[in-house]
């Protein structure tokens, strides 16, 4: 592995992570607006608001960085970092084609990828602490409530795809991956993906920053580019959330014809999840907090443990 | 025993969730998914300019030809916001030997419409018609002190009144209709009369010419419903005219 291919793997992990989020957002912002009967941002750039979220990091860039008073002022101003950085991380160990199509192989790709992602939920955790507002401090509690619920089934659902491979290895998983692993894994697709949804606080499982009652809590008292890095962080969780299932549950690069067409393929699997996520926002109310909580508890884990028992039973079968 | 709180509310439950589980999922969804199929509703305003209805409450225009400087919209106003200033002025006589006449002059006639509240009672109670709803609505502006607009500009705004809106299919008629007909009848019948009692004094010297007009007109002794109503609008159209100037 010489410089000149670990700088292209690099360089192209950051662009993904640039513009891949801002591409979900910018899906996002006229994904909703037609599914509300309007038609989204239409300026910005000149054709039909292209340039909208480019628009937004302008202003954001422009805003005054305040810090509050009474705040923990380096961990304040440490949270937004650690929010976004490990969705980073996990964007190099995710492969996207076949033969070396990743930034980094490794051989405990699931554990790396789950650990890191629990990583970023301590960002939210942090401002929620340090910023010395109230509403704040009820949104990193239930942050905290709701990471301990869903990562619970996140983790047996993915160990479950790691017992039928026999490897811990993303790309590993991928390579003896058959097309009947999509209804054998159905059970846990769904319950990996739902409670990535509610790591990632988005719709209907945004009660920890639902604005409508706690003022988007963790984040009520960050402005400026601080604030748009938790919302950067936001979008790279729904690319990093849908590109992992797209990989454990929908066999990431296969596809028909797939020869040379593998990336494409992962790319298209990763964009319908996306759309998924934007869809279930605009559908669906928000939980309330004990619903979130029921839900995990007494749906999500039980199916997770099913699913495992599940993979189990076919292993020894086969 | 009557059942507990829990087992009821349990029964409930399954009542009202008699569907297929995940239904009314899928039906939020479906919503979404069809909504986003549709054309958007939205009116691209700056670029398309929006089709509003005939009585919308854009600006109040001032047709200041009728205005009697009355004060009355001035007084019922609930914000105070139109500033009229007028004086007097002395006509002369009409005939030698007359009285001589005053009249008002309107000088200034303003509406602040940083006070307006869109309320429209000045159109309502003006009694000559000289205040008018126009669905002009693009005169915003960055001084607050600039929104007070004087007769020229509310003068302006009376060529973008739109034509009032005809009747609601079976509406009742407009009063106005109704009197001028109610009139015209009255001269039809008026009229009438004084030519069968001009037939009456006429007929012992000559009976050939009364026959002669018989077919042409209504023959006497009966009123003839036809001919009676032709010539009432023919007559009635005076009064009518006569109506209308006061009015306007």
């Amino acid at each position: 592995m010489d410089a000149l291919d670990v700088t292209v793997r690099i360089v192209a992990v950051f662009l993904a992570f640039l513009l891949l989020p801002l591409l979900v957002g910018q899906t996002e912002h006229k994904v909703m607006a037609h599914m509300q009967g309007r038609v989204g941002p239409m300026y910005a750039g000149g054709f039909h608001g292209w340039a909208q979220l480019v628009a937004d990091g302008v202003k954001f860039a422009q805003k005054e960085d305040v810090v509050p008073d009474g705040a923990d002022r380096r961990v304040f101003q440490l949270a937004p970092a650690l929010a976004l950085i490990p969705y980073l991380l996990v964007l190099v160990a995710i492969p996207v084609a076949p033969g070396g199509g990743v930034a980094q192989t490794l051989d405990a790709g699931i554990f790396f990828v789950l650990a890191v992602m629990g990583v970023g939920i301590l960002g939210s955790l942090m401002g929620g602490w340090a910023s010395a507002n109230k509403f704040s401090l009820l949104g990193g509690l239930r942050t905290a409530a709701q990471l301990m619920a869903y990562e619970l089934p996140m983790l047996l659902a993915a160990a479950s795809v790691a017992m039928a491979a026999g490897t811990l290895s993303l790309p590993g998983i991928l390579g003896v991956w058959e097309w009947w692993w999509l209804p054998w894994q159905l059970v846990g697709g769904a319950v990996f993906f739902t409670a990535g949804l509610a790591e990632l606080q988005r719709p209907p499982f945004d009660a920890p920053i639902a604005d409508s009652e706690i003022i988007f809590g963790a984040y009520t008292e960050y402005t400026g580019l601080r604030f748009a890095l938790f919302l950067l962080a936001e979008y790279a969780g729904i690319v990093v959330v849908s590109a992992l299932t797209a990989v454990l549950f929908l066999g990431g690069w296969h596809g028909p014809s797939a020869d040379g067409l593998g990336w494409l393929w992962m790319l298209l699997k990763t964009g319908v999840l996306a759309f998924g996520v934007i869809w279930l926002r605009v559908s669906y109310p928000r939980l309330r907090e004990d619903q979130i909580q029921r839900l995990a508890w007494t749906a999500l884990v039980p199916l997770a443990l099913f699913q495992i028992a599940l993979t189990g039973v076919v292993k020894v079968v086969m | 025993m009557s059942p507990t709180p829990s087992e009821r509310a349990s029964k409930e439950r399954g009542r009202t969730s008699r569907g297929v589980f995940g239904s009314g999922l899928a039906k939020g969804l479906a919503v979404t998914l069809r909504t986003m199929t549709r054309r958007s509703v939205t009116e691209h305003y700056p670029d398309a300019q929006p089709d509003l209805p005939p009585r919308t409450r854009g600006v109040i225009g001032l047709f200041e030809e009728n205005c009697t400087v009355c004060m009355l919209c001035a007084r019922e106003c609930p914000d105070w916001c139109i500033y009229i200033d007028s004086h007097k002025e002395t006509v002369p006589p009409a005939a030698p030997g007359g009285r001589e006449r005053s009249r008002n002059v309107l000088d200034r006639f303003a509406i602040d419409f940083a006070l307006c509240m869109y309320c429209g009672i000045c159109i309502e109670v003006c009694p000559f018609d000289a205040l008018f709803w126009s669905p002009e609505f693009e005169y915003a502006e960055t001084d607050i002190r600039e929104l007070t607009h004087e007769r020229d500009k509310l003068r302006e705004w009376m060529w973008t009144v739109p034509e009032p809106p005809g009747l609601d299919e079976r509406a009742e008629e407009a009063k106005e209709l109704a009197a001028a007909r109610k009139a015209a009848d009255k001269a039809a019948q008026t009229a009438e009369a004084e030519r069968l009692a001009a037939h009456r004094e006429q007929p012992p010297q000559e009976t050939a010419p009364a026959q002669e007009t018989a077919p042409g007109g209504p023959a006497p002794g009966e009123p003839a419903p036809g001919g009676s109503a032709r010539e009432g609008s023919a007559s009635g159209a005076a009064p009518d005219e006569d109506r209308g100037d006061g009015g306007a």
